[in-house]
């Protein structure tokens, strides 16, 4: 029988990621970019973090000289401005050189996790350990400290307060996206700008500053997914290729949850839930089962193409001009 | 008269997109409480003049003033703050978005964005100036001249008091186009400065007051609409003298050629698009199609062509010698394996006719490229074709081995029907033929119909323009909702009849 007390903390785990990566990539789609970068974005966005604690960790020599606040802000700017470089990148080569985003958006995720496993096995290197992975166990324990009433409080406790601050975090950021898009200024014309630039070009909205503007702040969301994972889910070990296919499977999230972020906060614990779900009921000794129960998040995705597809509301299909670059004087 | 002082003075204008010249030291100026129509063929630069009005492109060379103060007009946000606003010929609205959302889209109104006092203000315009719109109503739930009024509202809730058309009536009814001229007056009376871009001439001699001439990007002159007259506008217009007349030779041996009878069609969604159409179509004659765009025209002819599923009826093709053949179920291909030569030029010319990418030569090879011996192509003749066509068509392009993509309207239309007549059709069958094209390449296309119909092809010719239907078709059918509402004869029909019968099955004041 299912432990809900233990299954359902594991799911929201494993989720986060998957959430910060999903609202990243809602907000640069909506834009209009579609940024097949994300995986690696989260990637580049995990092993700056990495490096930035490392070299902290290193310089005051252990974790009796560490600053709670510089522990957590050093690893964040260090994996924000990461995320931020690639997704400069991303909207350089796109929106200013008019790229092709599908190409573009492939080759920064072959990319990101190549500088995320050359990073890592530097680093890996210098500490000269047996084991292929550096552990960072002070900082992620700053990163995991739990609120005070989390092991008083029982099931509830469990369930709600276990986690660290970037969990909440991510929900709250969440929120804050679906607010923004739906509601001010602000998301109306981001929306237009994917939708359609030229309409929204006519109406004297600047497309190049929302669109650099989306992606950017979207890689940054993600990129915090990538620290989560290392410092939070992980514990702080960072090994390489340990990330596996979640960046995939938060573009997969997007589309799940009709581009709305706020789905994206069941959605992603929903996904987290799948992903684990084979640790969970008993597979027996057949590998194979078990390979079955990790394909639940795609198929389940696959299921909500084909519901959105059939229904053709206009409101739940993809930004209408998704992946296409403007031009302005184009003929 | 008094000495005028014009709200917008252009000077000397030029604006040229790689080795075109779209527009070369062009003066122009708008008078505010006046309304200006700007006339010109194809590519003569209308759209691009205004465009740099509006904002959208920025001229390579010449000044801007906006009563009496030189400008730079740099985004279309900086032509809104000289109040112009530009209503495009393919409207800038987001479908996904309400009547509201649109209006309100790019504007930074002071707090926070308050949807229901943006409608509030809307219904204001609406009223003073009797429009019909519901601001919670989604675009793409609209029809086009809702869409239309939407952008005109757009256009008045930012305060602009110079307002831009680009070829407005294209998609609207006669009616529809009644009602915009009558809110386009009252504007006038408004004080506001109107100008209108359009190429139908008696559009120009209706509503305007000064009519200006392009002609290949450069500015003709102007002209007091009252003080001139169709067939002078026309001929500075295209730079020569024109016939304005429409040649209808008198069929010669007409004989049934193509028999629709209990013709249904229903969409994908199961929606009924033709109901049990019936007529038919003779050799030697122009059959046209009459009605409101949406009507079930494409689904006819696309049904004629092996293109559309159909669910019952039956579409007949009868030779010379009066044997029938059944059309309906066939796909293209097996439809000339019967050996019938079935040509068709549809309605979106570079998504169905043409592929954009392609040069002349590739584009004719569509379809012949079954041709050749081997498991080669013939190369030789499409690209003999190609020249043919455009010798003989007189289509402006640098070469055969431009992408059609980059010719203008005109040319590509020229390219498509010269491909489709090449193959000696015995039915003809076109949608829009004319749409969006100037009255110069409009002409040459009723020409190259007339020769095939003395040829002997039955021409099905899908149109929008009443005009010109009741001078070039010999019998007429006119569809409403699907329905065949009434089949005229070309040479005694009134307009009014055609678009009554277009808005009513059979024509009557009530359902």
């Amino acid at each position: 029988m299912l432990d809900l007390s233990l299954f359902i903390p594991r799911a929201v785990m494993q989720g986060m990621p998957l959430l910060y990566g999903s609202t990243g990539e809602t907000i640069s789609q909506k834009a209009g970019n579609l940024n097949l970068g994300i995986p690696g974005v989260m990637y580049v966005g995990a092993i700056s973090g990495v490096i930035g604690a490392f070299l902290y960790e290193r310089s005051v020599g252990g974790a009796v000289g560490m600053n709670p606040a510089l522990t957590i802000l050093i690893p964040m700017a260090s994996c924000l401005f990461g995320a931020l470089v690639m997704g400069l990148l991303y909207c350089f080569l796109t929106v200013t050189l008019r790229a092709n985003q599908n190409v573009t958006g492939l080759a920064m995720t072959t990319f990101g996790i190549g500088f995320g496993n050359f990073f890592g096995g530097s680093l890996i290197k210098l500490t000269g350990a047996d084991v292929p992975s550096i552990t960072l166990s002070a900082t992620s324990n700053t990163f995991r400290t739990q609120l005070p009433f989390a092991n008083t409080t029982g099931v509830i406790g469990k369930v709600l307060f276990s986690y660290g601050f970037l969990a909440y975090l991510g929900i709250i950021i969440s929120l804050i996206a679906a607010h923004v898009l739906s509601r001010t200024r602000t998301g109306l014309h981001l929306r237009a700008v994917g939708e359609n630039p030229g309409t929204a070009d006519a109406a004297g909205i600047n497309t190049t500053k929302y669109k650099y503007l989306s992606t950017c702040i979207g890689c940054m969301i993600a990129g915090i997914g990538g620290l989560y994972y290392v410092m939070d889910y992980m514990n702080g070990v960072w090994s390489n290729d340990a990330f596996g296919d979640r960046g995939w499977l938060a573009i997969a999230l997007v589309i799940f949850t009709i581009w709305k972020p706020d789905i994206g906060i069941l959605a992603s614990i929903l996904f987290g839930g799948l992903y684990i779900l084979y640790l969970f009921v008993p597979t027996g000794t057949n590998l194979a089962v078990k390979e079955l129960y990790k394909m639940l998040p795609y198929v389940v995705t696959i299921v909500v193409l084909i519901i959105t597809s059939m229904r053709n509301k206009r409101e739940n299909q993809p930004p209408a001009s998704l992946g296409l670059s403007y031009f302005r004087e184009e003929r | 008269m008094p000495e005028r002082v014009p709200a917008v003075q252009m000077r000397g204008i030029t604006k040229i997109f790689g080795s075109v010249r779209a527009n070369y030291r062009v003066n122009l100026d708008i008078y505010k409480g006046e309304i200006l129509a700007i006339l010109g063929e194809n590519g003569s630069g209308k759209t691009t003049l205004m465009n740099m009005l509006s904002g959208i492109y920025f001229p390579d060379e010449g000044k801007i003033f906006i009563d009496g103060k030189e400008v730079t007009i740099s985004s279309p946000r900086e032509a809104f703050d000289y109040g112009i606003g530009m209503i495009h010929q393919h409207f800038k609205l987001v479908d996904v978005m309400t009547a509201t959302e649109n209006i309100v889209l790019g504007l930074h109104e002071e707090g926070k964005l308050d949807l229901v006092k943006a409608a509030g203000k809307i219904r204001d315009i609406c009223k003073a100036y009797g429009f019909e719109v519901d601001p919670d109503k989604k675009i793409y739930e609209m029809s086009v001249s809702e869409k239309q009024t939407v952008e005109i509202v757009k256009v008045l809730y930012r305060g602009a008091d110079i307002l831009i058309l680009d070829e407005p009536t294209a998609v609207l009814t006669p009616q529809e186009t009644d009602k915009l001229f009558a809110v386009l007056r009252t504007m006038r009376e408004d004080g506001k400065a109107i100008v209108i871009i359009t190429h139908k001439m008696h559009e120009v001699e209706d509503l305007s007051d000064r009519v200006a001439i392009l002609r290949r990007g450069e500015y003709v002159g102007d002209l007091m609409t009252k003080d001139t007259n169709a067939q002078e506008m026309t001929d500075m217009m295209v730079g020569r003298a024109v016939s304005l007349n429409i040649d209808r030779p008198d069929p010669v041996d007409p004989k049934p050629r193509i028999e629709v009878s209990g013709l249904t069609v229903r969409d994908q969604d199961g929606i009924l698009k033709l109901d049990n159409v019936g007529f038919t179509a003779s050799s030697g004659e122009i059959l046209g199609i009459a009605g409101i765009s949406g009507s079930g025209q494409k689904e006819l002819l696309e049904a004629i062509a092996g293109l559309q599923p159909t669910e019952s009826g039956s579409v007949m093709f009868i030779d010379d010698d009066g044997n029938k053949k059944e059309l309906l179920g066939k796909d293209p291909l097996e439809i000339a394996a019967l050996g019938v030569t079935l040509s068709f030029v549809p309605e979106d010319r570079l998504g169905m006719g043409l592929v954009g990418n392609m040069d002349l030569s590739g584009n004719m090879m569509l379809r012949s490229y079954r041709r050749g011996k081997s498991a080669f192509t013939d190369r030789l003749f499409p690209k003999n074709l190609a020249k043919q066509v455009v010798e003989e068509l007189e289509v402006l392009t640098p070469g055969i081995e431009t992408p059609v993509r980059r010719l203008s309207g005109g040319n590509v239309q020229k390219v498509l029907v010269g491909r489709e007549i090449a193959s000696a059709p015995s039915v003809l069958l076109t949608a829009y033929a004319v749409r969006g094209l100037d009255i110069n390449s409009s002409y040459t296309i009723y020409d190259l119909l007339n020769q095939q119909k003395k040829r002997g092809v039955a021409v099905v010719y899908v149109g929008e323009d009443l005009d010109v239907l009741l001078e070039l078709c010999d019998k007429i059918v006119v569809l409403c909702g699907g329905k065949v509402s009434g089949i005229l004869d070309g040479r005694t029909a009134d307009k009014n009849e055609v678009g009554l019968l277009m808005t009513r099955v059979g024509g009557g004041e009530k359902e």
